[in-house]
């Protein structure tokens, strides 16, 4: 194989910086240090996971200007940002809604009815699983065990866990959600 | 959900329904850190190997590997920081346990990694937990900042020589990241594909460091093993395997939750009948999953008046292993080809794609598990599956391979008649023709 396929060889030209570049406030900037200084100095590249869940959180999406802000701060190449990026569910390359309603579909969750919990999600919010709702609200997924199969059937809305669900329980969620006064009880930091 | 023990003292449990579980105070005023005292009081890491060693504590996260026995391959004499990593990736289907653990008494966890860092020599950690469980990170990092500021945590910890920090770490929605190598891999930043065993991490993990990746409740036993002393620890299981056992209960069982047991426990029957208080709604026992989803199928014959005793080799003797303890227990409502269809579907979606029989095989096994399901089932597609099947295991690059396998391999051997009855209509019914002309 000739030299150029090897992966540590640098790329034959100068990456393309792309112009636009996310920027964050100083207390996020902060933050980002906080995540920085837990891993060696060489090793910056370790901080990629923490570091899209803080570019999720404050952009709702991992995009472009958010993968040129990661790639500088740490250091590699856009690419190498993409590279992790796409092989993990929960970072969205794509913009997903403002309330991720995941629902867990292995089995014990199976056995315990998640099929009529996801058949009531999508026709309350008109979408199949997989999909965005028009207004950009609501995504619903279904995932794979959560953890939480003694209290099954199970959904999470962005990291929030809601547990031994009846329809009765998703429409009080999803009628929060709806008004727009649900309240997350769970941020990334 | 019920959190306790049956059959002995709690151990690991013992703290979890206490007020304020999770505050240092707490876990101070209820025996917490005396380990950690106790061995920076004139243990050397040596001497702390041995007790783990002595006892006979096994690995919690799958594989049971003897963790003392593990501890003792780093190297003493490298030059290399050292690292201990706590593997919170818990994604194996029907395994709760971890999740506990951490909600509720997250000191045990950093005492046990302290007192494991001071054993190692190890002085950076980390904490991998997956990233849905984000709300335990957050408590996670609350623990380690209240350590922190009491000293327990950082330089020179409780005045002594002994410098040691933890961190946390997420993952981000990745099955395979539980697996050692792929965590290992995450945590550099990268894509979560396992790396080539040899080197084990012991020996080159993080970093290329010598590294001990140890499952939440292998770290969680450990103050109790140096408090108790590890005979009096291994006493309370087996000789082979020591201490006792969470196991995580869902499914069709009127009791489901997290059951401390001691290891060997003397009957499965009973533990389903009476313990978790039998069968929800009167229904008939129809099948066990034991250890998490990649382990062998038990059909109630194998459990009923059986006397499984509920420890490594006496799974393996009835049929099935121990694995995680994510123990899914089923009725006779379930239809056995839909349960293992639904876990090829999970073993697909979580294939990390690094290696071809376990990338393509999974998904061949997906088409052929839904060509059945939507009454196109060739009779011939039983043993299909199983030849995909012997094509997968034992011929991927990691051990999620293999468990895609097992569950298949198991059921259809089990259960031949829930996979007949999706394949018989075709042979008698409308399509018959065609079904035939295919064989
Ligand atoms: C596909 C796969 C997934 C795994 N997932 C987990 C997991 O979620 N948690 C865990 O502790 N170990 C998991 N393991 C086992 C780890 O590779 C490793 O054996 C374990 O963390 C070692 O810790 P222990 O000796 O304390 O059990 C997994 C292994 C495989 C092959
Ligand atoms: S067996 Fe599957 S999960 Fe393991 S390396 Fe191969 S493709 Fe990845
Ligand atoms: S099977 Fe749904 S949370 Fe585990």
């Amino acid at each position: 194989m000739s030299q150029q396929f090897l992966p540590d060889n640098p790329l034959p030209q100068e990456a393309k910086v792309p112009e636009e570049i996310a920027r964050f406030s100083p207390a996020v900037e902060a933050e980002i240090d906080g995540h920085l200084a837990k891993y060696p100095p060489e090793r910056r590249r370790s901080a990629m996971l923490p570091l899209m869940f803080i570019v999720q959180r404050e952009r709702g999406w991992l995009d472009k200007p958010g993968v040129a802000y990661i790639a500088n701060r740490l250091g590699v190449r856009i690419t190498d940002v993409w590279e992790t990026a796409t092989f993990y569910s929960m970072i969205y390359t794509k913009p997903a809604g403002k309330y991720h309603v995941q629902i867990c579909k292995t089995l014990s969750c199976k056995i315990m009815g998640a099929g009529n919990i996801t058949e009531h999600c999508a026709q309350r919010l008109g979408i199949k699983p997989g999909e965005t709702s028009a207004d950009g609200k609501f995504t619903l997924s279904e995932v794979e065990c959560l953890g939480s199969c003694g209290t099954a059937p199970m959904l999470q809305v962005g990291f929030d866990f809601h547990e031994n669900l009846t329809t009765e329980k998703v429409d009080e969620i999803l009628d929060a959600c709806a008004r727009g006064d649900y309240k997350f009880a769970v941020k990334v930091r | 959900m019920f959190i306790g023990a049956i059959g002995c003292e709690p151990l690991q449990l013992r703290r979890v329904h206490l007020e304020h579980s999770r505050s240092l105070d707490v876990y101070r005023r209820n025996g917490g850190y005396e380990a950690l005292k106790q061995v920076l009081d004139g243990m050397t890491p040596d001497a702390v190997i041995n007790e783990v060693k002595k006892s006979a504590l096994r690995g919690r996260g799958g594989a049971g590997f003897p963790t003392g026995m593990k501890w003792s391959f780093v190297p003493k004499d490298s030059p290399k920081a050292r690292y201990v990593v706590c593997n919170a990736d818990e994604s194996e289907p029907g395994t709760f346990k971890d999740r506990y653990l951490m909600e509720r008494d997250p000191h045990m966890l950093i005492e046990g990694m302290l007192i494991a860092a001071y054993a190692l020599g190890a002085r950076v950690n980390y904490i991998y937990t997956r990233g849905e469980y984000r709300y335990l990170i957050n408590i996670m990092d609350e623990a380690l900042d209240e350590a922190r500021k009491a000293n327990l945590l950082g330089e020179k910890i409780l005045g002594t020589n002994f410098s040691c920090e933890i961190y946390t770490h997420t993952g981000a929605g990745a099955y395979i990241c539980g697996e050692e190598t792929a965590l290992l891999s995450s945590l550099e930043g990268m894509r979560g594909h396992p790396r080539m065993k040899p080197p084990f991490p012991a020996v080159s993990g993080l970093y290329a460091c010598p590294t001990v990746v140890n499952n939440v409740e292998t770290l969680t036993a450990v103050p109790d093993i140096i408090k108790m002393g590890g005979e009096a620890y291994q006493k309370l299981g087996t000789e082979k395997s020591g201490g006792t056992k969470l196991w995580s209960v869902s499914g069709h069982v009127k009791r489901p939750g997290v059951y401390e047991l001691p290891m060997g426990y003397d009957d499965m029957e009973k533990f389903i009948m009476e313990d978790c208080q039998g069968i929800a709604g009167g229904r008939q026992l129809k099948a066990v999953i034991p250890g998490g989803s990649s382990v062998y199928i038990m059909p109630a014959s194998d459990i009923l008046g059986k006397d499984v005793r509920m420890d490594y080799e006496g799974l393996v003797v009835a049929g099935s292993m121990v694995g995680s303890g994510g123990f899914m227990v089923m009725d006779g409502t379930v239809d056995v080809f839909e349960t293992t269809k639904n876990l090829t579907e999970f073993y697909k979606h979580e294939s990390c794609g690094w290696c071809t029989p376990c990338r393509e095989g999974t998904d061949w096994l997906v088409k052929v598990f839904k060509r059945i399901a939507d009454g196109e089932g060739r009779p011939e597609d039983a043993q299909l599956l199983l030849d995909i099947c012997d094509n997968i295991e034992g011929k991927s690059f990691c051990p999620l391979g293999d468990a895609a396998s097992w569950p298949i391999q198991s059921a259809i051997k089990k259960f031949p008649e829930d996979f007949k009855r999706h394949l018989l209509p075709l042979v008698a019914g409308a399509k018959e023709d065609a079904a035939l002309s295919m064989v």
